[in-house]
């Protein structure tokens, strides 16, 4: 049943994905991706991967979203039928699909216990972690402490991304040439006439946010972690920007803070390592942090999914709001 | 029953394509991005698919469970920071975008090319 | 005990998927923006009731009771809220919601 299901699911991935590339409205382009980010969260479910689903629905169906929206709020909506050199790309698309298909039947049999890709490691990571780390989600355990090194450099391309933005969008445009809105002229801010969803938004924040440091603190029981938390809050507060409008969330969580944010939980992790240096071990080997190994790796998990989360946090909501702050031309 | 297990590659090859293509043949720099994020989540399938152990469960001890079959939790990892370096990549490509449309008026990319000539 | 729970999950599930396909069937043949709405929003709050709720019974009284249940009720929550935010956003787009065809049948005859 569940193999139907599966089918099912894989189907309706490529109808939307042909719908997606053919609409020439950006803005139903984008509205398809984000159901076709569910879909293939709902896909990975299925595949038994529950950390990498809360974090594709999070990520792509949410933040991914609506930066394209703000993306196109800023350029135009729709595309230009013109499509160059047509034929000759759907020839190279087409041969390259039937290579890639060619190439499948030598791909090891779908959920195969005797795989390749089964042997050597992961069964490795499947009977340490309760030895050397001792916590529940074994990819918390491998993400965080047996491939810290990884995730770290993952948390400085967020980092980068970031400034990355913040740089782009530093130069002065418009008439206006200012960043950070002042008072706007009389115009309706956010959605702040209509009442409904001003309302129902501002109830559901407060437990979007708690949802958030539950996912946080909770990534080494069950999925979650510090990716799908920093979604999460950033989520809560681009909620809050649609209903209330950019200057009170900006009070509410200034500027200064979300570079804080992001900088602080960048460093966090970096001083992790170096502090496992300083106390005896090797760079990022948590099991130095405290008398019992197993205790130091806990603290160490804690502490670098914590930088993870504030390093997120804050590089989604600026980049959130040097988007919703840039002035139309 | 190895035609259902192939199911789940080909969908990923004609994913693959369909992405690689918005890339390809589009002239909208934002059509192009969306292209990219395709193909990003089909490489993600691909992945995942592969981890997967039939008869298994997700990666996760649950208290008093002795021996279960798990799936491969290192895809799973590995698609987990290839998803957020994804996202980070396509918010520094719109930026991108939107800087190219102040300065140039038009996000359409023989129109780009067109005023570069000039 | 179990067999009355289970008859009674499946007579909750096939009703919500039930109302499921209705509203998919009303979101493809409605005439309107608004009516499609009307009909899909059939979808969020009837047949997310009616089959969260065959799972709770087959999940019994345990944690996952409690967290569905907190799933339903943020989607009763949610659910609404978006179709009055689609529906107000359609009207400040300028769609009128005039009857469609059907009506315009029915008047003239």
């Amino acid at each position: 049943m569940t193999v139907v299901f599966g089918i099912f699911l894989l189907t309706l991935l490529v109808i939307t994905a042909v719908a997606v590339v053919r609409t020439r409205n950006l803005f139903v382009a984008v509205m398809l991706l984000g159901i076709f980010s569910l879909l293939i969260a709902a896909n990975f479910l299925l595949l038994d991967a529950a950390d990498v689903a809360l974090t594709e629905a999070a990520v792509g169906a949410g933040i991914s979203t609506v930066l394209f929206l703000g993306a196109l709020a800023l350029t135009s909506e729709t595309e230009h039928a013109a499509t160059p050199h047509r034929w000759l790309s759907l020839i190279v698309v087409v041969s390259a699909t039937l290579v890639v298909l060619y190439a499948t039947f030598d791909k090891p049999t779908f959920g195969d216990p005797e795989a390749p890709i089964q042997q050597h490691v992961a069964p490795w990571y499947l009977e340490k972690t309760p030895e050397y780390i001792d916590v529940p989600n074994v990819v918390t355990a491998v993400l965080a402490s047996f491939r810290g090194y990884d995730t770290l450099g993952e948390v400085f391309v967020v980092f980068t991304a970031g400034i990355g933005v913040l740089f782009l969008f530093s130069a002065p445009h418009g008439h206006a040439a200012r960043r950070r809105p002042g008072a706007r002229d009389g115009s309706s801010i956010g959605l702040r006439d209509d009442l409904i969803p001003r309302v129902v938004g501002r109830l559901l924040v407060p437990f979007i946010l708690l949802f958030g440091l539950y996912v946080q603190f909770h990534g080494d029981y069950g999925p979650g972690g510090g990716f799908q938390a920093g979604a999460l809050v950033a989520a809560a507060f681009i909620l809050y920007a649609l209903v209330e409008g950019e200057d009170r969330t900006l009070q509410a969580l200034p500027f200064n803070a979300l570079l804080a944010l992001m900088v602080s939980g960048a460093l966090l992790y970096g001083l992790v390592g170096v502090a496992s240096i300083f106390l005896g071990g090797n760079f990022l080997d948590y099991s130095v942090l405290s008398e019992d190994p197993v205790a130091g790796q806990h603290l160490g998990i804690l502490l670098i999914e914590a930088g993870v989360g504030l390093t997120v946090t804050g590089v989604l909501l600026s980049i959130f709001h040097a988007f919703a702050a840039r002035d139309r031309f | 029953m190895e035609l259902l297990g192939l199911f789940h590659y080909w969908v990923f090859a004609v994913l693959l394509m369909i992405g690689f293509y918005a890339v390809v043949a589009k002239v909208n720099l934002v059509k192009k991005l969306i292209g990219l994020s395709l193909f990003q989540a089909a490489v993600f399938l691909l992945y995942i698919t592969m981890g997967k152990v039939s008869g298994g469960t997700a990666p996760i001890f649950q208290a008093g469970m002795t021996d279960a079959l798990f799936s491969n939790p290192l895809p799973q990892v590995l698609i987990l920071t290839a998803i957020v370096v994804g996202i980070s990549t396509t918010a520094l490509g719109l930026g991108i975008v939107v800087r190219i449309k102040e300065e140039y008026g038009t996000i359409e990319e023989h129109e780009i090319q067109e005023i570069d000539r000039r | 005990m179990q067999t009355v729970l289970d008859i009674m999950s499946w007579i909750l599930l096939t009703a919500g998927g039930g109302f499921v396909l209705v509203g998919g069937i009303g979101a493809l043949r409605m005439p309107n923006l608004y009516t499609r709405m009307h009909a899909a929003s059939v979808t969020d709050t009837m047949g997310a009731v009616l089959v969260l709720s065959g799972i709770m019974l087959q999940a019994g009284l345990s944690l996952a009771t409690i967290k569905i249940a907190a799933i339903l009720l943020f989607l009763l929550f949610t659910s609404p809220t978006s179709s009055y935010a689609l529906a107000s956003a359609a009207m400040l787009a300028g769609i009128k919601p005039d009857a469609g065809r059907a009506a315009d049948c029915e008047d003239a005859s």
